[in-house]
């Protein structure tokens, strides 16, 4: 299977599926609750699936072939803290990337 | 007629909307450019961007397939990050249910993060507002968010290959996402589903095929909704 294919397949599924979850309950389910259990995992779904993509991107960047890097791991450290205490992604997003480019230009 | 578009509340939407264009711009920019140096085409960065429109699902499909996951990870992994517009889909169909399929359609292709937010608050403030109303300012909140989606999109792809590689790319998703995660950890049960879901894909690393983050993602739900319920029995919140 070409990249291409794979980039098709994957675009394709991601098209249907991701209106699939926007449709499921206005369009299809109406008024009907889920069940509590069901909802409750629901809500952990994004917290837990982005931390976890990013952790070994951190530990082990690609950009130096899984070496440890302190840079990027200090830019991870200030890019979490500072969306934690402002709760503003943006201003997260800058800090981050200013320590990046500051701990790069230090120890590169 | 309860469903007719009501101008005012249309217009509202727009206006509480607006300072969206702020977030939603540097994100799309960032989208396009990253997608272009993974090697996607202007073509294909746009149709995913426009038929998507959920920009952390498009960065954990970009980043698995950097990585040259298994397809089926790829899709599995992304619409996981993408399960919370179900949840969004179930706390507006209170609101929005009685709409003729045609505009629930359309509301369910226009439902994102910034007008979920902003609807959910402002029906809750409001319950009197009819359902037209609701859609009218539903739609109108969205009306600013989704053309600098794809407007900015098209500029970030247009100059995506003039980047240079010092510019260290390659960490712009990790960076986002844990920016999008700093707000997201409002209680004890949140940090624990993060923590426990760090801690198995660090474990899990070594699993072929990308699984280990299906079972990381997993291991920090589960968590996540046991330090829920034992949290609702201390009687803390």
């Amino acid at each position: 299977m070409s990249q291409t294919t794979t980039l098709w397949i994957v675009i394709i599924a991601m098209a249907i599926g991701s209106f699939g979850l926007r449709f499921l309950f206005l369009g299809l389910v109406g008024d009907r609750a889920l069940p509590p259990w069901v909802l409750r995992h629901l809500r952990y779904t994004a917290v837990a699936i982005l931390p976890a993509l990013v952790a070994p991107l951190v530990v082990w960047p690609q950009a130096t072939d899984g070496t440890p890097e302190p840079a990027r791991m200090a830019a991870a450290v200030v890019t979490l803290a500072v969306g934690i205490w402002t709760r503003n992604v943006l201003l997260a997003i800058t800090c981050g990337a200013i320590t990046l480019y500051a701990g790069l230009f230090a120890f590169g | 007629m309860t469903t007719d578009f009501d101008r005012s509340s249309y217009w509202r939407g727009v206006r509480d909307g607006l300072p969206f264009v702020l977030v939603v711009g540097p994100f799309a920019l960032l989208f396009g450019v990253v997608a272009t140096e993974a090697g996607l085409s202007l073509f294909e960065t746009m149709t995913f961007a426009i038929t998507v429109v959920a920009g952390a699902a498009q960065f954990t499909a970009l980043q698995l397939m950097s990585e040259n996951a298994p397809t089926f990870v790829v899709i599995a992994s992304a619409l996981a990050v993408n399960l919370r517009l179900a949840m969004y889909s179930a706390s507006l169909t209170p609101h929005l249910g009685a709409l003729p399929l045609w505009r629930r359609a359309l509301a369910a292709y226009f439902l994102v993060d910034q007008n979920y937010a902003l609807a959910s608050a402002r029906f809750d403030r409001q319950p009197d507002m009819t359902t037209g109303q609701k859609f009218a300012y539903f739609m109108g909140a969205v009306t600013p968010v989704a053309p600098n989606w794809y407007l900015w999109t098209l500029i970030g792809a247009w100059i995506g290959k003039s980047i240079p590689p010092e510019l260290a790319l390659d960490f712009a998703v990790p960076i986002t996402f844990l920016a999008m995660l700093g707000p997201m950890l409002r209680t004890g049960a949140h940090v624990a589903a993060a923590l426990v879901a760090v801690a198995c894909a660090l474990i899990f690393a070594f699993v072929p095929y990308n699984l280990g983050l299906i079972l990381a993602g997993i291991a920090g739900m589960m968590t996540g909704a046991r330090v829920e319920l034992w949290m609702e029995k201390q009687g803390v919140s």
